[in-house]
Order: C-alpha cells, then sequence, then structure tokens
C-alpha cells in the first residue's frame, strides 16, 4: 500500500480512537456539574453518591482520552510534514492556545477533582469540576477551530510557490471564526453532551432493569433524560444549519453526502440509498427535491451536482460519505423520538415501568458514539481529495522522510496497543458498573473524619 | 521587536522555558515511574503512584504546550524534528500511552499479578519515554542530514548513534534522581529513608554518565562547545549545574528534600539551557551541510504570528501558574492514601 493511504488510515484510526474519549469526558463533565451542584445545593446524600460514582468512571474515560490525544498533537510533525509546514502559521496558535487556555485548565483542576473531595471545601470542589468542564469545552473550541479552518479557510494569504507555499495569517478573529466554526462547535459540543447523556442513562437503566441501586438510578436516569431531551432537540437545528454551511461553502461535499451528481436539477433527499459511483447515480427512497427545500425552501431550485467538478477534485468515497451522513441524521431523529416518548412516559409516571423502554436505553449508548463517528467521518472523507479545502490536496501534504514501511510498522503497533486498551476499557467500565455507586453509611463517615486512613483496613484494599 | 529581541528569538526563549519546565515537572513523574520496581512492598507502590497522582497529567500538559509552541512558531522545525525521528517519536508516544492508562488501570484489581503487570508496564514505559526524549535531544543536539527543503534525508535508523545514546542514559539518570528525590518530599520513615539512599545511587550514577557523555562531546562533537569557548562567561551554566548537583547528597543528609528538589529542578534547567547556549540561533543544525540548517529565523512563523502567540503566552502562562499551584498546594506535604486514592 502506499504512503498517503496508509498516513491517512493511521491518522483516521489514531483519531477516531480517540474520539471514543473526549466527547464523554465532555458530556459527563456537564453531568457532573449538574449533580455536584444539586449537591451543594439541596444537600442530599443521593446527590453525593451519585456525583462520587460518575467521577470514578470519568477518571477512567478522562484517563483514555488523555493517553491517545497526546499521539494526534505529534502524528501532523511525523507524518504530514509538508502539511504541518504549510499551515503552521495558522493551524498552531490554535493548537498552543488549546494547549494553555483549555488542556491546562482541565489538567490542573483534575487532580482535585479526582482526589480532592476530602481535601478541598465542597465549593472549591465542585468550581474544581466545573473548571475540568469548561477546560473540556475549551479545548473543542480550538480543535474544531483549526479543523473547520481546513474546511472552510478564512483570514490568511499564500506566500511562496510549489513545496515552499505556505498559508499565513492575515487575520486572527477571522481565522477562528471562519464561516464553519461556530455551526460546527455547536454540533460537537452537543454531540458531546448526547454521549454522555447516553452513558448515564445506559448505566442507570440497567441498574433499574436489575432493580439495583435504585435510589441512586432513578434521580441519574432523570437528570440524564432531561439533558439528553434539550440536545437531541437541538441537535436537529445545528445539524441543519451546518449543512446549510456546507452546502454554501464546499457544495462537492453536500453533493456527495446527498449522492446528487446534476448540477442543474433540483436535488432529493434520500432516507436511504445506494450511490452507483461508475453510472453516476443514486437510487433509494427519497423525498423528490428534499434537498431542494432543505437548503432554499423551495422543491424545485437546483444544487450544485458532482458533474459540477473535476473528477480529480471529487470526493473519492462518494457512497461511503452517503452511508455515513445518513446513519449520522437517522440517529439524530431516532434520539429525539426516543427521548420524547421517555417524557411522556415520565410524565404519566410509568418511566422505569417498562422493561423495554429501559433496555432501549440500555444499548442506546452507541448510537450517539456511532453519529459521532461517522459524523466525522462524513466531514473529512467529504472534504477529500483536500486536506485544506482548495488550497492544498491530501496527497501533497505527506512527510518526505518517511517511508511507507515506517508508517505500517507504526500503524501495526497503533492497531495491537489500542486493540489491548479498548478491551481494557471494556472490562474495566463493565467492572465499575457492575460494583455500582456506594451508598456511604454513617459508620464510614465516622471513621474517614478521624483524620489518616492508612491504618483504616476498611480502606486498604481499596478497589477504586 | 521588544526590548530590542527580535520575536523569533523571543519565542525561542519561551519553547525553551516551556521545554525545560516540562522536564523539570514530568521528568520527576517519569523518574518516579522509572525506579518504581526498586520499591517493592504494595504500600510503597501506591504511596509513590499517589505521590504523583494529583500532578502528572498537568505536568504532561506542558509537553502538548510545547509541541503546540514549536509548531505553532517554527513550523519547518517542528515538521522536520517529528519526521526525521518517526520511529522514536511513535515509541515515545506509544510509552507515554502505558504510562497514562498503567497508572489508572492499576489500582482497578486487588490481584497480585495484575498489579505486578501493570507495575512493570508502567515502569517500562517510563523508562522508554525518557530514553527516547534524551535520544531526541541528543540528536537535535547534534544535528542531522537535511536537504534543501530542509527535511531529514539520511538513515531513519542513524538516531542510535553513540552520543545520543550517551545523552539518553544521562537523562534517565537525572530523571531517576530528580523523581527520588520528589519522592522523598512526599513520603515519611523507612521509604523516605530508603529513597534517599536511591537518590545519593542515582546521583552517582548521573555525574557518571554525565562525565562520559561530556567527554565525548569535547572530543568528538567540537561543534557543540564552540559559543562556551569563545564567551567564558558561559561557564557559569555548566558551573552552577555542577554546583546544585553537588548540593543534592548534603540536603538529602540533613533532611532538608525540599532544597534537594530544587536543586536538581536547576540541575535539569541549567543542562538544558546550556545545550540551547550551543545550538542557538539553530533549532536543527544540517550535519551534512551548514547551509541548510533550519534557524529561528528559516523556520518561523510569521511576525504577525509571533505577535499572536507572544500575546498568548503572556495571558496563559500566569493563569496556568496560578492554578498550578493551587493544585500543588492542596496536595502539598506527605501522601495520606484515602478512599479515592489510587
Amino acid at each position: 500500500m502506499d504512503i498517503e493511504i496508509l498516513s491517512r488510515i493511521q491518522f483516521a484510526f489514531t483519531v477516531a480512537f480517540h474520539y471514543i474519549y473526549p466527547p464523554l469526558s465532555i458530556g459527563i463533565g456537564l453531568i457532573l456539574v449538574i449533580m455536584e451542584g444539586m449537591y451543594l445545593k439541596t444537600g442530599k446524600k443521593v446527590f453525593e453518591d451519585m456525583t462520587r460514582f460518575w467521577i470514578k468512571i470519568f477518571a477512567l474515560i478522562f484517563g483514555l482520552g488523555v493517553a491517545t490525544g497526546i499521539i494526534m498533537e505529534f502524528e501532523f510533525g511525523t507524518n504530514w510534514a509538508t502539511y504541518s509546514k504549510y499551515v503552521g502559521d495558522i493551524f498552531g496558535s490554535a493548537l498552543a492556545a488549546e494547549g494553555i487556555f483549555a488542556f491546562a485548565l482541565e489538567s490542573g483542576f483534575l487532580g482535585i477533582l479526582l482526589f480532592g473531595w476530602k481535601r478541598v471545601s465542597s465549593k472549591v470542589h465542585f468550581i474544581s469540576t466545573l473548571m475540568v468542564f469548561l477546560g473540556s469545552l475549551f479545548s473543542a473550541v480550538w480543535i474544531v477551530v483549526a479543523n473547520s479552518w481546513q474546511q472552510t479557510p478564512a483570514g490568511y494569504h499564500i506566500v511562496g510557490e510549489g513545496l515552499q507555499a505556505r498559508a499565513e495569517i492575515t487575520d486572527f478573529w477571522a481565522m477562528v471564526f471562519n464561516p464553519s466554526s461556530i455551526d460546527r462547535l455547536l454540533h460537537v459540543w452537543i454531540g458531546a453532551f448526547l454521549a454522555g447523556a447516553f452513558l448515564v442513562m445506559s448505566v442507570n437503566a440497567y441498574y433499574i432493569i436489575k432493580k439495583k441501586h435504585l435510589e441512586i438510578a432513578k434521580p441519574s436516569f432523570k437528570i440524564a433524560l432531561v439533558v439528553a431531551t434539550i440536545f437531541s432537540l437541538a441537535q436537529l437545528f445545528t445539524g441543519h444549519h451546518s449543512a446549510e454551511g456546507v452546502s454554501k461553502n464546499q457544495p462537492a461535499k453536500m453533493a456527495a453526502m446527498e449522492g446528487h451528481f446534476d448540477h442543474s436539477a433540483k436535488a432529493d433527499m434520500y432516507i436511504m440509498g445506494w450511490v452507483d459511483k461508475k453510472n453516476e447515480t443514486t437510487s433509494g427512497i427519497k423525498i423528490p427535491g428534499g434537498l431542494s427545500f432543505l437548503l432554499h425552501g423551495d422543491f424545485d431550485t437546483p444544487v450544485t451536482g458532482l458533474k459540477s467538478f473535476p473528477a480529480e477534485e471529487r470526493p473519492t468515497a462518494i457512497n461511503a460519505i452517503f452511508q455515513f451522513y445518513h446513519i449520522m441524521v437517522a440517529i439524530g431523529i431516532f434520539l429525539i423520538i426516543l427521548t420524547l416518548y421517555a417524557n411522556w412516559q415520565w410524565k404519566k409516571g410509568k418511566l422505569f415501568d417498562k422493561k423495554w423502554l429501559m433496555l432501549v436505553f440500555v444499548w442506546a449508548v452507541l448510537l450517539p458514539q456511532i453519529a459521532n463517528q461517522v459524523g466525522w467521518f462524513t466531514a473529512e472523507m467529504g472534504r477529500q481529495p483536500w486536506v485544506v479545502y482548495g488550497l492544498l490536496k491530501t496527497s501533497d501534504a505527506l512527510s518526505q522522510a518517511v517511508k511507507a514501511e515506517h508508517v505500517l510498522i507504526s500503524l501495526i503497533l497503533f492497531t495491537l496497543v489500542y486493540a489491548i486498551l479498548f478491551a481494557l476499557f471494556l472490562y474495566l467500565m463493565n467492572k465499575k458498573i457492575k460494583h455500582g455507586p456506594v451508598v456511604q453509611t454513617i459508620h464510614e463517615e465516622e471513621i474517614s473524619s478521624q483524620g489518616s486512613l492508612r491504618e483504616n483496613p476498611l480502606m486498604k484494599n481499596d478497589l477504586s | 521587536m521588544i526590548f530590542g529581541i527580535d520575536y523569533n528569538t523571543l519565542w525561542f526563549l519561551v519553547f525553551g522555558a516551556v521545554i525545560t519546565g516540562y522536564a523539570i515537572l514530568d521528568g520527576f513523574d517519569l523518574g518516579a515511574g522509572a525506579l518504581h520496581l526498586f520499591l517493592k512492598k504494595e504500600t510503597s507502590r501506591r504511596i509513590a503512584l499517589n505521590a504523583i497522582g494529583p500532578v502528572w497529567d498537568g505536568n504532561e500538559v506542558w509537553l502538548v504546550i510545547g509541541g503546540g509552541a514549536l509548531f505553532a512558531g517554527f513550523p519547518v522545525a517542528y515538521a522536520a524534528i517529528f519526521s526525521a525521528f518517526y520511529l522514536p517519536a511513535m515509541i515515545f508516544l506509544i510509552g507515554l500511552i502505558w504510562r497514562a492508562v498503567a497508572i489508572e488501570f492499576r489500582s482497578k484489581e486487588p490481584g497480585k499479578m495484575w498489579r505486578l503487570t501493570w507495575d512493570i508496564i508502567y515502569s517500562f514505559a517510563c523508562i522508554v519515554v525518557t530514553l527516547s526524549l534524551g535520544l531526541m535531544l541528543g540528536n537535535v543536539a547534534m544535528g542531522l542530514p537535511l536537504d534543501s527543503q530542509k527535511e531529514f534525508n539520511g538513515d531513519i535508523l542513524s538516531f542510535l548513534n553513540p552520543f545520543s545514546i550517551m545523552v539518553a542514559v544521562t537523562t534517565l539518570a537525572l530523571f531517576m534522581t530528580h523523581g527520588a528525590i520528589y519522592l522523598a518530599m512526599k513520603t515519611e520513615n523507612r521509604l523516605y529513608t530508603k529513597l534517599t539512599i536511591l537518590a545519593k545511587n542515582f546521583t552517582v550514577f548521573f555525574l557518571v554518565a554525565f562525565g562520559v557523555t561530556t567527554l565525548y562531546t569535547l572530543l568528538y562533537i567540537p561543534h557543540l562547545t564552540d559559543r562556551i569557548r569563545s564567551n567564558p562567561v558561559y561557564f557559569i551554566f555548566p558551573v552552577l549545574m555542577f554546583l546544585a548537583i553537588a548540593n543534592i547528597p548534603r540536603q538529602l543528609k540533613n533532611g532538608n528534600y525540599r532544597f534537594a528538589f530544587i536543586s536538581s529542578s536547576i540541575t535539569i534547567a541549567s543542562l538544558l539551557i546550556t545545550v540551547a547556549l550551543e545550538v542557538f540561533p539553530n533549532l536543527l543544525y544540517a550535519s551534512n551541510d551548514p547551509n541548510n540548517s533550519i534557524t529561528i529565523s528559516n523556520a518561523a512563523s510569521s511576525p504577525k504570528t509571533m505577535k499572536t502567540l507572544l500575546i498568548i503566552a503572556l495571558i496563559g502562562t500566569p493563569l496556568v501558574g496560578i492554578y498550578t499551584s493551587f493544585v500543588f498546594w492542596t496536595f502539598k506535604g506527605k501522601v495520606k492514601l484515602d478512599d479515592m486514592s489510587y
């Protein structure tokens, strides 16, 4: 295999694996802020117990996010040296800002969040939780800004020619607020909130089915359900807004997303379908003129199709982009229906009585994760063949010093390491979930208030 | 220009400060990990892990900031260095993954085999990370063959050369000394005594490794001593380093582990300052043709970006300083294990 494909597979693989964790950290971070905030406000033990349980899950997820995230920062240099030189002037400041404003904030306060429960007052602890959450939100800002600049470059000019060419910044704020930043950031944030909320609901639905920890499981589930309902509805709007932006700024991507080839015709919207790239046709269940209507409010307005672009400037994997996009949309719609239905049952007082509904929620945890992944695949594959849209081709962005066999070695290493990590992650998550939240007894509280716990035999074999 | 120093030099100083900060902060985490297996008892190992538990992640952020600082300020150097060191960089990164997860996973099961496995992975990962950091530092100091596009054009395995291996071993010795002192600062009684003995032994290990590396440098890589030879005033840094390292056993003997820790931090800083002095204004010296060298001017981003970066650093650094100090202050003193500990 050639180095371009190998490097792309490696980057996609490492970033996709990484992206399992940060959205969960952001989403659970939000839930933790709510839970701990309610504890602070009401002083009720039940909120303390649920907060402490989710802190432990958060620690595991955050740990994997950190471990797999640092790879990304250096992979630009190792595999994409030409790209790094091309975008360094622009991209680097976003990354540096991420490190100093966001990552430092969340990692700094993480220590207090995880280990400071008994060392600082409950207010300071709450502030630390809030800071970790804000830090994770900020890091999404800078990463999404940098990626959005690749999709819709702004605030730059090109200096030099050929291999020496590079983009230089002319307007920092135009770079930050490039045409797609805000839409995509909101979409990513909400995707993360949903990932977190659905994990919390999944675990608690499991307890409810097993009739365990009910005094904690039921209120936790309701907190997460409120979050999930608000944001699955909100995601419909950010998604729609994003699509409008894509059709305006990256028409080739939009055309690939709906498998729309003809440039002078109205565009259909598919519920599901299949793209035949060779014959340039798409078949399936569709709403005729649906895309035209969605983008322009009229079923007959023509939409730019793939045929408007020379073959070498079209995304290559059109059917994959089409499918990924449609999976994401289908999941988004399903989550709205599911959360609204659950709210209706809640209002009737029957939320926890329907076993099948709880079972759906146990498994629904996978859906936001899948949607987040395929959404990014749509965004990134839809940008091809460009690494910086309209400016730099992916095939021109590689490291000159690196050979295909080196990338193959590192790709095999990453595959092995990540397979082991993922197995361990599932094993430990399962164990933590089976173990469940610890309901503190008064007895235990007395012991811990006596100072050092080292002599306490109860704590010696702590399995946390 | 600010105070007569141009942006590129300023950013070189910022980058140098970040890397030095990283070496001092993550240096003690990595050192503590590298000596982890010297601690035999389960309680000792738990105390050692919890001594770095609340801070190691924050310390690693300095690496992220350093990587971002290099990428943003000197993209040409960032691109050349990491693509040239493709294999050691990958080993370094995979080592960092195992270090992070080993700390997290170890405490999750009580079984002896489980914990021993993670102890070994953890310690080995810290050693590998430290050695690969040292290897990259050695190669950057020595220089690499670069083509006219400022990209590496040598043998991918050439990073394994005698000088860089010596630098790697020296780095390991220094971090182990530093880590042992940090752990001594956080422990009491018999574990404290054990760590002071380890710290003294590692100091000797460092002095030997450093002596051999220096001798080799003087004999075979004379271009790395040019600046100090022509400006004897810079001798202050190697001298400072020796004074600091000599101070370590004395302070440990008197139980002044805080001063011992400051001394090992000064050792790391003055060592890196000495390297930076010799390398400047190059970021990566082209060993085949000095004209191809990557310097702070031909690798730099535009003045506008440099200015933006300096503003970011000016706002960000005090903030990071404040909350990092707050976290260290919260966990000051000897380690106490509780129900949230590893």
